[in-house]
């Protein structure tokens, strides 16, 4: 809707939105993140919904343990290759409309960790993620901010269109393959339709 | 790696099929469960609601920390102890200084290790107070008890991050002493903090100790008796809620800790509600050590000169160093080949070990106890599996 | 406590045929350990724990070491005759060291408060005989530990109630921590990438991007 006719009709006591700004806003502010801690970054998170830095603020207090009545994943820590399967499945098994945000150096990318036999170098090579959240553990205050930042995310979605998310797209999966267990390694070690190495630009 | 004998290849089951035995239910609980501490996973058989048999499953958190730090010098690894016990950085730095210290011959200056004491037991007063809010958490008083304690946390971490300058992964320490000296005005901010701790803990203790539901859940609840601890190498807070008297503060009497006058807390029943008081005892002990070190810290360099940052080499050889850390006995064993890194490099992780008892404890009790014996165990997963 | 050598040689009356060796330390930390045979690991273990002077009846910490095949080099000086002079003269000594796998256990008292004793078993090999006594039945603290050395070593503990996997999955087949592992090749990217990491992040790309 035109912005400045919205303006004027606000100056006469009318209040206008659209169907899809409602939506989203309703949608952004009450998120359920899934009570689902990794590793060190759990505690941060932990901390960021005590008191002192209050994520209620941001209608995301509800931790909910059980995947299917949660919308964001926050991916808290490192995820081991023994680990990453689990996550998967968890993420699988929530409900559409749902949100990653990769919290911390490890689930972004395997972090300090990298090197260990038995690290996922980012959760991003089995399921997409919303949001990538830098640190060691990253503070609270950082984690307010991704939360922010997937929220202007929410509400930036277009409910129909070719650009419309996921959810709202019959074509696109909301289900990954979970990888299996190898010998040596798990078996994809990336899910190439999520994930491809990036390309290498100096040599 | 092709010539190695096959292993048993035989498949775990938590109940034999042949058996025949259709009344007893299986339960694989975690490693993703609504309890706070991590992913751990529990494999329980249910006789009704008791338990008969449990397993647990580890390594949903194995991060080949040992694996690393053997490629890469020793300095390198001092980052990575953090994350070991993601609670007490601290004193999972102060147990690898030693181990090096041990190894490599370096004395600790007076200061530094008057220092070394304040962070270590600030470093426990947290990790108690955040335990019994998880352990109350457990039990279904949803947030009230945790946010005490993390009220509380936020004021050490405080005091942590304008000494360290982070919050959670302090990387304090190093071989010989401490990586730098205390800004102006933290003493004065850390006196302030202990002198309110006793109010805190006095309330704390009036919210819970005679609380009805505690007492109901953990009474009786989970016991374990002296004899089977010591076997099982039980250390910690748990060994002493079953009356063993060992506190390696007080046996190893390691840095300065025999000039401060304390008592060490013993428990006569051995249940999870000792183990829970014997906690906030401690915090009460930890108190009056962090009361009587602030008062004489003395002035002096924080680093050994013997100390060198950089081409440190240890002569060849080994050094296993432990200390009491919140959890129990934390011990690093480090072999030396002469070279920049260490040959060996081996974490005694004390929530792991203990948790070799916890099949012992839970047997013959319900499900819903399982996760309250769990949490009074005390276990941080990135030391359980490192 | 007493000291090592007269542990030694009590245990060396307590039981038969037990061969010993006590390995040195120079490092500063002088804690010398107890090399056991494999035969009287277990019996060791038990007079350890059981003798009324010693009673170490807590095992704190018990741990794989890999040693692989290698040649040592010693340096020393030796007086020689030298076209009548009498020199130092350094020699280098070569010997080879066999390769074989080791279990580390650290031993305490928490009655007597004392300690550490700290005994070490040796399998023959690294390969195929790679069996080692357990000490769960004497110490339950070994439980886990074994495990956790039989997971990431490989060495195989002979009357340990329930070994298995317990780090890595069932599945798996390597022996992680042994010194000669090597980590399934990943992608490699690094903002600068060079040498053998430059080499192993080309093998990655399908086409390589200038810029």
């Amino acid at each position: 809707m035109d912005e400045g006719l919205k303006s004027e009709l606000q100056k006469q006591g009318v209040f206008t939105t659209t169907l899809e700004e409602v939506y989203n806003w309703g949608r952004k502010n009450s998120v359920w993140p899934l009570q689902f801690g990794l590793a060190c970054c759990a505690i941060e998170m932990i901390a960021t919904s005590m008191a002192r830095y209050d994520l209620a603020r941001f209608g995301a207090e509800v931790f909910r343990p059980s995947p299917r009545q949660a919308d964001l994943m926050i991916v808290a820590g490192t995820v081991t290759k023994k680990m990453a399967p689990q996550v998967v499945r968890l993420y699988n098994q929530m409900p559409e409309p749902k949100y990653v945000i990769a919290m911390g150096a490890c689930a972004i990318s395997g972090g300090p960790f990298k090197q260990g036999y038995n690290v996922l170098k980012g959760i991003d090579r089995y399921i997409p993620v919303d949001v990538h959240i830098p640190g060691c553990p990253p503070r609270p205050e950082a984690l307010l901010h991704a939360f922010m930042t997937l929220q202007q995310k929410i509400s930036d979605q277009e409910l129909t269109g070719v650009n419309r998310p996921r959810h709202l797209n019959a074509e696109l999966p909301s289900e990954f393959p979970v990888p299996a267990f190898g010998e040596h390694d798990l078996e994809p070690p990336n899910n190439p339709a999520v994930w491809q190495a990036p390309a290498l630009t100096r040599a | 790696m092709s010539a190695i004998a096959e292993m048993p290849p035989k498949k775990f089951e938590l109940l034999p099929k042949e058996s025949g035995d259709g009344e007893l239910l299986e339960v694989a609980m975690g490693p993703h469960h609504p309890s706070t501490h991590g992913v751990f996973r529990m494999d329980v058989a249910l006789d009704g609601e008791h338990v008969v048999k449990l397993k647990p499953v580890f390594g949903y958190l194995h991060r080949n920390h040992e694996k690393i730090a053997e490629g890469t010098t020793y300095l390198s690894s001092m980052p990575y102890t953090d994350r070991l016990d993601y609670f007490c950085s601290l004193t999972n730095n102060w147990a690898y200084a030693l181990a090096v210290e041990k190894l490599a011959g370096l004395q600790v200056p007076e200061r530094a290790e008057f220092i070394r004491a304040v962070t270590a037991e600030l470093t426990r007063l947290q990790n108690h107070a955040c335990l019994i809010g998880f352990l109350t958490q457990d039990m279904g008083a949803s947030g009230t008890p945790l946010m005490y304690a993390f009220r509380e946390r936020e004021k050490i971490l405080d005091l942590f991050e304008s000494l360290t300058g982070a919050r959670m992964m302090c990387n304090y320490m190093r071989f010989g002493g401490c990586r730098c000296d205390l800004p102006d005005g933290w003493l004065a901010q850390a006196q302030k903090v202990v002198d309110e701790t006793p109010k805190f803990i006095d309330e704390f203790e009036r919210l819970l100790a005679e609380n009805e539901i505690l007492m109901a859940r953990t009474q009786g609840v989970g016991k374990l008796s002296g004899e089977l601890a010591i076997n099982a190498g039980v250390t910690g807070p748990i060994l002493r809620a079953a009356g063993v008297n060992y506190d390696l503060r007080k046996v190893d009497k390691y840095g300065i800790y025999e000039r401060f006058e304390f008592k060490v807390p013993l428990g006569d029943h051995g249940d999870t509600y000792d183990r829970y008081m014997i906690r906030v005892l401690e915090m009460r002990e930890s108190v009056k050590i962090l009361q009587q070190a602030l008062k004489s810290i003395p002035d002096g360099p924080i680093i050994d000169p013997k100390a060198k940052l950089r081409g440190f080499r240890p002569k060849v050889g080994e050094a296993y160093g432990r200390i009491e850390a919140p959890k129990g006995e934390l011990g690093f064993y480090l072999i030396s080949d002469g070279g920049p890194n260490p040959y060996r490099y081996r974490v005694r992780p004390p929530s792991f070990i203990n948790l070799t008892v916890l099949e012992d404890m839970c047997v013959g009790q319900m499900i819903a106890d399982v996760v309250i014996i769990l949490g009074s165990v005390d276990i941080v997963l990135g030391e359980v599996d490192r | 406590m007493e000291t090592l050598e007269q542990i030694k040689s009590r245990i060396e009356a307590a039981v038969a045929d037990v061969k010993l060796e006590i390995i040195p330390n120079d490092s500063p930390s002088a804690q010398r350990s107890l090399l056991v045979d494999r035969e009287h690991g277990l019996a060791v273990a038990k007079f350890l724990r059981d003798d009324a002077a010693l009673h170490l009846d807590y095992c704190s910490n018990a741990t794989g070491v890999d040693w692989p095949a290698a040649e040592l080099t010693e340096k020393f000086k030796v007086k020689k005759v030298v076209d009548g002079v009498e020199k130092e003269v350094e020699e280098v000594k070569k010997t080879l060291r066999p390769a074989y796998l080791e279990a580390v256990y650290h031993l305490y008292s928490m009655e007597k408060k004392h300690g550490p004793v700290i005994i070490r078993l040796r399998t023959e090999n690294r390969a195929d005989k790679n069996h080692l006594p357990s000490l769960t039945p004497v110490w339950r603290s070994c439980d886990l530990q074994e495990r956790e050395i039989f997971d990431l070593f490989g060495i195989v503990f002979d009357g340990h109630p329930d070994l298995r996997r317990i780090l890595m999955w069932d599945g798996f087949k390597d022996f992680p921590m042994r010194k000669d592992y090597v980590a399934p090749d990943d992608y490699e990217y690094e903002p600068t990438p060079h040498d053998e990491v430059l080499a192993r992040a080309k093998a990655h790309q399908a086409t390589e991007v200038k810029s």
